[in-house]
């Protein structure tokens, strides 16, 4: 059996593998074959290494060289030189770009790597359900020196100059929101954790719950003494059991430690944490449509001012922060307003987490500075495009957001350059769409999730949201008109203006954003009756081709409708007025006979 | 569960958690044990994370290996569910992704036993708040 006491690892990303990874995989093969290696050191393709820019990356392991832009023709170097004799091959070193020297030791280049874990600290590190491998990595060291050390308007100072904004979508200031609360005085004031994570496609706040409890209790703590309320709540969707569960059993754990409840640390301050349920309604994570689900009324939005602050939970101030904006609330008090702010950019400091998900090969959640480039999220990070095939869109922000198209590639990614850009941050939901998607049926699909989800209480959003619906899907239907795209336009602006709560004056941005972005498409489907990714399926027919049709009867055979005729070894007929384009025919066929038009 | 009664009283937890994080119940040679950590979001569990866990539990209990299988949350790489990270005495901790009951195998033989790598790893391609 081999012992090996060398390890090369070899990048297989995806733009490492285009660059020749496989040939520097198979030519240090036969480099160790010829040299008699086979024994000690092994050779090994791994995942992405996150820093395609500068690969082909080759690692070798145990003493962390870090070689970038290998190729093939390096192999022979490297196993002469640093395997046989024990010399770094100076030349493939990276160069740290500051410092202008070579870094031989890859622990001392983490400022390569795109992502910095801040929200994520400890998710998929620690154990959620042990109080005790949080302690040991500065759990509640933060709320420590918030009770012992400071005072409720120092905790506000620092978060207030750390620049923190709301991550839940809005980027509202996180420091102003506490101060403004902490100023209305009441016998009771509340600290809500908004966990109503509701866009499709977004996972960052579940994970956050799941992978680390604790954090989010210290922060609703360490919130609770800055603004003087003695009451947490967690509102958070029925449909995350296990999100719950870890929840419960880091209360349970953090009441026992003492670190909840009555005269925590010795203070004499006292918070404990409650859990409300939500029966998952896209408008709850509104805040003041969440306080009246927390009350037991129906889940609906009222007009702001009076801000929660003043009058929240049973007319009480309310402090309510997203999940991932209380993660980042520890890490910040131990580490201070300046290091964060020297992370990200300067109208938006720190980290954001996103979900990455549609057609993009690492599908994931990532946090990255704020500032990056789209370009480099989905790349670099997320591996590129599924198949190969080409990127069209991404979709952020979920149904309030819009899309980002090719142009927007290089726009740094910020709360006010994504407005800019005719989207919005939102959670950190990321959908990439590629070619073989329709922006008209991605825009009717959002409009189908925010018809289903808005709580009636205005017109404009209640009328308005189905009345686009219903002109989007007369064009997917291929019976729009011009008309109707100047309808879309218009109606979408009266409700973006006149709608009551946030979900409906953001809810037309997938059909505005669509419009700028993608004209063209609309156009052809109402000029043309033509869709081009073949989605919408009234305007698709399913034609078999007489020159290569056999007449073998496998489509008709296959065929769920009987809309296929023809006589055997004759040529075939599809009824179009019978046809449900469910493709079944096509995948049947051998011949290559059928298309579609 | 000991209440924390003051900063003191948490400070000098955190120093003896630190030195021996949560194997207490394993004795106080955790440093000469294979740590195994499952990721158990609901991504992971929903790809058999579970059945993962299980099996490092049961098998390597049967093939008399010293090591600790604990569960952690979500690591990021939902695309390569179920994910683990196994952490050999005196080496770097090294992420697969990816892991059936098959992989899992490989990676007790190959690994574990004989510290040979099999495919399936994923580099970290983070930065952490430690190095910042």
């Amino acid at each position: 059996m081999a012992k090996y006491s060398m390890h090369i690892l070899v990048c297989g990303g995806t733009g490492c593998r285009a660059a020749q990874g496989l040939a520097i995989t198979e030519s240090l093969k036969k480099e160790i074959d010829e040299n008699n290696l086979n024994d000690t050191v092994q050779v090994i393709e791994t995942g992405c290494f996150g820093f395609c820019e500068k690969g082909p990356i080759v690692k070798i392991m145990p003493d962390n060289t870090f070689y970038v832009q290998v190729k093939p023709e390096d192999t022979k170097e490297i196993i002469a030189e640093h395997v046989i004799k024990g010399r770094k091959v100076e030349r493939l070193l990276f160069v740290d770009p500051d410092k202008k020297e070579k870094v031989s030791d890859s622990k001392h280049m983490g400022f390569y790597r795109k992502q910095l874990r801040i929200a994520l600290r400890n998710c998929g590190f620690i154990d959620p359900e042990n109080i005790e491998e949080y302690i040991g990595r500065e759990g509640y060291e933060a709320l420590g020196r918030c009770l012992t050390e400071m005072k409720p308007q120092d905790v506000i100072k620092i978060i207030k100059d750390s620049g923190l904004r709301g991550r839940g979508g809005g980027g509202f200031p996180t420091g102003l929101k506490w101060e403004i609360a902490s100023k209305n005085h009441a016998d009771q004031k509340y600290v809500v954790c908004n966990a109503d994570e509701g866009d499709p496609g977004a996972f960052m706040d579940r994970s956050i719950l799941e992978g680390d409890p604790h954090s989010i209790l210290e922060a609703m703590t360490i919130c609770g003494y800055a603004t003087a309320a003695t009451k947490g709540l967690v509102y958070i969707r029925a449909e995350y059991p296990l999100a719950i569960k870890r929840l419960q059993v880091a209360i349970k754990q953090a009441r026992e430690s003492g670190l909840l409840g009555k005269d925590i640390l010795g203070s004499g301050f006292d918070f404990d944490v409650e859990l409300r349920f939500g029966a998952g309604a896209f408008v709850c994570g509104e805040e003041t449509a969440l306080i009246h689900s927390m009350e037991g009324e129906r889940g609906e939005p009222t007009v702001k001012p009076p801000f929660p602050a003043e009058s929240g939970y049973w007319g009480k101030p309310t402090n309510v922060n997203n999940v991932e904006t209380f993660a980042n609330i520890p890490v910040i008090l131990i580490k201070g307003a300046t290091w964060f702010r020297s992370i990200g950019t300067e109208k938006s400091p720190g980290t954001k987490v996103f979900a990455l998900a549609g057609k993009i090969n690492n599908v994931g959640l990532i946090e990255v500075p704020m500032g990056i480039t789209l370009r480099e999220v989905i790349f670099e990070i997320g591996g590129g495009i599924k198949d190969g095939k080409k990127f069209k869109a991404v979709q952020t922000g979920g149904p309030s957001g819009g899309c980002l198209t090719t142009k927007h590639l290089d726009t740094p990614i910020e709360f006010d350059t994504l407005i800019a850009a005719g989207s919005m941050m939102g959670s950190g939901g990321m959908i990439v769409v590629d070619e073989d998607d329709c922006m008209v049926s991605v825009a009717k699909f959002y409009l189908e999730f925010t018809v289903e989800e808005s709580c009636g209480k205005c017109a404009p959003c209640r009328i308005g949201n189905k009345r686009l619906h219903e002109v989007l899907t007369k064009i997917c239907n291929g019976n729009g008109t011009r008309e109707d795209l100047e309808l879309l336009d218009n109606m979408s602006r009266v409700i973006k203006d006149t709608a009551l709560c946030g979900l409906g004056q953001t809810s037309p941005n997938p059909v505005l954003s669509t419009l700028d972005n993608f004209y063209d498409e609309y156009l052809e489907h109402v000029d043309d009756k033509k869709c081009r990714a073949g989605v919408c399926k009234s305007l698709m027919q399913y034609v078999i081709q007489p020159d290569n049709c056999v007449g073998c009867t496998a489509c008709a055979r296959v065929c769920p409708v009987g809309a296929i005729t023809g006589e055997r070894k004759g040529i075939h007929f599809i009824d179009q007025s019978l046809c449900i384009k469910c493709g079944a025919c096509i995948e049947k066929c051998k011949f290559n006979a059928i298309f579609i038009q | 569960m000991a209440k924390v009664k003051s900063l003191a009283d948490l400070r000098k937890m955190k120093e003896d958690l630190q030195s021996k994080v949560h194997l207490r119940e394993k004795g106080d040679n955790y440093e000469n044990l294979v740590q195994v950590k499952v990721g158990m979001g609901t991504s992971g569990i929903a790809s058999g994370a579970k059945e993962v866990f299980n099996f490092f539990v049961d098998e390597l209990e049967k093939r008399s290996i010293e090591g600790v299988v604990t569960q952690t949350g979500d690591m990021g790489y939902n695309f390569a569910e179920p994910t683990i990270e196994v952490t050999i005495p005196g080496k770097e901790p090294i992420v697969f992704g990816n892991v059936d009951m098959k992989k899992a195998d490989q990676i007790i033989e190959s690994y574990i036993k004989n510290g040979e790598l099999v495919e399936g790893i994923l580099p970290e391609n983070y930065d952490k708040i430690d190095n910042k």
